[in-house]
């Protein structure tokens, strides 16, 4: 019944070029809670991925108690008491948390005796630090006593290594607090080891024994929490400015016109809680405004609502004048968007090149006359915006997706820039493009700026944030938690605000 | 790559593989399915080439049977709009029969107060009740699903079953003529009020109403704004939010509109043919609008020719069955192997784009 002491060592993971583990060690301690702590991307996915056998490492291997193991799938990782809880919930519905526990069972009977099974359950449950209703349907348990019942369900199944992903995201923090507080007393009668992948500062410290910070691959940091301070968790998380070479033009002070103005804005996510939460902000004429913070704080929310793809409460004024995002009102004032994934949210797959350079104006002279359109206009606008922009394609009449990740961002930059920009709402518009194209979307939007266009910028990227912006807001928990000049912009402390580490 | 940008001229070969694709494989399907259809009716005892001889000459042998073939053509050319205009805003609506009795039973009773007028506008009154209806009855499954989140296909389908079952309700109640003993009818409409017969080739002028609107259609679907903005709610609502459109005015839009087709196909039928709203209008020919927009690949021009090849299957089913004994439910099984068959075919050609993206 003794935890075994688990130890990754060395593990190296490739994805084509991309080095997504660089020589990675993870040593867990028998009955602690080791924290992982990462930006976004920085690989504490693919760890644990590696962990409970879905990927498997190009180097390094698995060792626990001692011993070598090789994780073919997650079977085999099961059979170590390796499990993981994931940040969204894996329990079916429409059944009993009973029902879940029971059939969750890797070897289940062809006929299930029910009465002894729950009976086992039952005497598993009881001695639990935590109660869970058992013959509740999961779809009327909270969100708390779901994570629970996720919990449940690992340690029903006799594992003995959980690995936690980001289990509190979706929790108040009166519910993230009891659920990892039952994971840490349970871990501290030495029933159960717990991999806790956070970038909450605050839960690292408050629950976890040991922490490893990963940044672009690597292990940076590790030792035992009560060791780091969390300027040296910040500062290793975040880690010196590396080199993407942005030009940073010179800075124009901004004029005094405010060309968006957001009052008290409220959206709700898809899940129907809010996500936007009375949020106001402003940007000036010939500013960028960025809005660092790490995903799934509401910065997408936030972006559809502006853009009237959400339902919202509270005000978005452009210029002064009220915006709904209809067509009117994008063409009256001047508002375009660059979001991430082009191809997906920018793009109609299958209209042509031609067309989706023309989503923007189709409805307007010379492209369209009455409601007569002029497709041999069309083709000329297509023309033209590709040799300007550089568009790469096998033809004017070619598909969106026939034109590689770069071609497709040149094409929407030609579309949105080309008109008459006086806001530009930019949203992670870099993700996922290679280095050329990212250097030639920020030769853009810097262009619009100094232009005398007002640009909103959403990153996930800090670094590319603090290249750009003129100023820079923090958005924590759907809201604006901080507040600073691109001058007088600390890391650790904008690190600390994003990681929620801090209140504004 | 020696030219920095612009268009690479090398290699357009996949796109004119594509446009062939999407002509070749309904005809593929249509063979497969023939050779299907041909061992069933050997099975039956029947040579299959007899078969097909007579499925040629009832459907387009004689100017009789190219009658009956154009007058069956007509209503199906405009329940195969009433499943391509939707389609083009990425909606599967299949509920063309309930909105093409209703549209009938609303064209059967427009006129009936207004007897010994004009004939013209009465001609027009009816179309255009029939459209309401129709129209009304699709928009119900257009409005479900952007504010309800119900599935447009299933709603249709069952709207369908309901618009029926109104149909029977009113023409066997209250909108029922007495004097219908046999088969419960509504009253007549004026005899003068009946569409002309078309000159030249004795078909009632409901086809070239349902021509002239499959010509509109392709015309606004291909060269107007409005086909394009509606293909681009089709290809991503997300990204016709972010451009501006009303995306559930246009959706709502184009189910109203796909209806009022349908709706006017069952205005026409009473209008032209049946002179009464009654249960001869309920012969399937909303479903099978359906596998003429499929065939057709929900392009307008391609629905007028192929109605012309279901409706002259379908004229042909009476000589089979007085020729060979056949049942006549046999053309109905031949469009359904069709129908299967173009599907498959669908299913095998996004396989075949996805391979040859990667």
């Amino acid at each position: 019944m003794s935890v075994p002491q688990v130890e990754l060592k060395n593990m190296t993971k490739r994805f084509g070029a991309n080095l997504a583990l660089n020589n990675v060690s993870l040593p867990i301690r028998s009955g602690t809670v080791h924290a992982l702590l990462g930006e976004n991307g920085a690989g504490k996915s693919t760890l644990v991925k590696c962990l409970v056998g879905f990927y498997h490492p190009d180097e390094g291997h698995i060792q626990v108690d001692g011993r070598e193991h090789r994780l073919n799938s997650p079977k085999d990782a099961d059979a170590l008491g390796i499990g993981m809880v994931y940040q969204h919930f894996t329990l079916v519905p429409s059944m009993t948390v009973a029902q879940n526990l029971v059939v969750s069972s890797a070897t289940l009977p062809a006929y299930i005796n029910w009465q002894s099974e729950l009976k086992r359950l039952a005497r598993v449950t009881r001695k639990l630090p935590f109660h869970v209703p058992l013959d509740v349907r999961v779809s009327q348990l909270s969100a708390g006593e779901k994570q629970k019942a996720e919990i449940v369900k690992q340690l029903y199944l006799g594992r003995k290594l959980l690995i936690l992903d980001e289990p509190t995201s979706v929790l108040t923090p009166a519910e993230a607090d009891e659920v990892l507080g039952h994971v840490r007393s349970l871990t501290r009668t030495g029933a159960l080891s717990a991999i806790l992948i956070s970038h909450k500062f605050r839960e690292v410290r408050r629950f976890a024994d040991d922490v490893t910070v990963l940044r672009r691959g690597a292990s940076v940091r590790t030792g035992a929490v009560a060791d780091l301070t969390d300027d040296a968790l910040a500062e290793a998380m975040i880690g010196e400015p590396v080199s993407k070479m942005v030009q940073h033009a010179p800075k124009l002070p901004p004029k005094p016109n405010v060309v968006l103005s957001i009052r008290d804005l409220c959206a709700n996510g898809d899940n129907g809680l809010p996500a936007v939460k009375d949020l106001s902000l402003e940007v000036r004429a010939g500013e960028i405004v960025g809005i660092a913070g790490v995903s799934g704080n509401g910065q997408l929310e936030l972006v559809e609502a502006m853009m009237g793809q959400r339902d919202r409460n509270g005000t978005i004024a452009v210029s002064g004048s009220s915006f709904n995002g209809t067509r009117k009102e994008i063409a009256r004032l001047g508002v375009y968007g660059l979001p991430q994934e082009p191809l997906k949210n920018a793009c109609i797959d299958r209209m042509s090149l031609a067309e989706n350079l023309a989503l923007r104006n189709f409805d307007r002279v010379p492209l369209c006359r009455g409601i007569a359109m002029n497709y041999r206009a069309l083709a000329e606008q297509a023309e033209r915006l590709v040799a300007q922009f550089r568009v790469k394609a096998p033809g004017l009449n070619a598909s969106m997706s026939a034109l590689s990740g770069g071609n497709v961002q040149r094409a929407v930059l030609a579309r949105e820039l080309t008109q008459d920009v006086r806001l530009l709402v930019a949203s992670n518009p870099t993700f996922g493009l290679d280095f050329v194209a990212c250097e030639e979307t920020y030769r853009r939007i810097l262009e619009a700026r100094n232009g005398g266009a007002a640009v909103l910028l959403i990153s996930e990227d800090l670094d590319e944030l603090l290249g750009l912006v003129d100023r820079l807001l923090v958005m924590s928990g759907g809201r604006i938690v901080h507040e600073v000049s691109a001058e007088g912009a600390d890391k650790r402390v904008i690190g600390k605000y994003m990681a929620g580490m801090k209140a504004a | 790559m020696s030219s920095i940008s612009g268009i690479e001229p090398v290699p357009p070969k996949p796109l004119v593989t594509a446009a062939r694709l999407s002509v070749a494989l309904p005809v593929l399907a249509v063979l497969l399915a023939s050779a299907i259809f041909a061992a069933f009716v050997a099975l039956y005892g029947q040579n299959p080439a007899t078969v097909f001889g007579l499925i040629v000459q009832g459907g387009f042998g004689s100017s009789f049977a190219w009658q009956d073939t154009l007058s069956r053509a007509a209503p199906l050319v405009l329940v195969g709009l009433a499943v391509a205009i939707p389609a083009q805003a990425g909606l599967v609506i299949i509920g063309g029969e309930g909105a093409l009795v209703l549209g009938g039973l609303a064209g059967a009773v427009a006129t009936l107060p207004f007897a010994g007028t004009h004939a013209l506008p009465m001609q027009f009154l009816m179309l255009v009740a029939g459209a309401l209806i129709g129209g009304l009855w699709f928009g119900l499954a257009g409005v479900l699903r952007q504010y309800r989140g119900v599935n447009e296909t299933i709603s249709s389908l069952l709207l369908s079953y309901i618009g029926i079952a109104v149909f029977h309700h009113l023409t066997e109640g209250m909108l029922r003529d007495p004097a219908s003993f046999d088969k419960p009818s509504t009253h007549p409409i004026d005899p003068s009020y009946m569409l002309p017969t078309l000159p030249g080739v004795s078909v009632h002028a409901g086809l070239a109403v349902s021509l002239l609107l499959a010509i509109a259609v392709h015309v606004v679907l291909r060269y107007t704004r409005w086909g394009f903005a509606l293909r681009v709610v089709g290809g991503s609502a997300r990204v016709a939010r972010m451009i501006g459109l009303a995306v559930n005015r246009w959706i709502i839009g184009a189910s109203v509109v796909a209806g009022g087709m349908a709706g006017i196909a069952g205005a026409i039928e009473v209008a032209a043919v049946q002179g009464t709203a009654n249960s001869s209008l309920i012969v399937g020919y909303g479903y099978s609008g359906i596998l003429v927009a499929f065939l057709a690949r929900h392009q307008p021009l391609a629905i007028v020719a192929v109605a012309l090849l279901i409706g002259g299957m379908q004229a042909s089913a009476s000589l089979l069955q007085r020729r060979l004994g056949l049942p006549d439910a046999t053309m109905l099984v031949f469009q359904g192997l069709i129908f299967v068959c173009v599907l498959v075919a669908d299913a095998i050609a996004q396989q075949l784009r996805e391979t040859t993206r990667r």
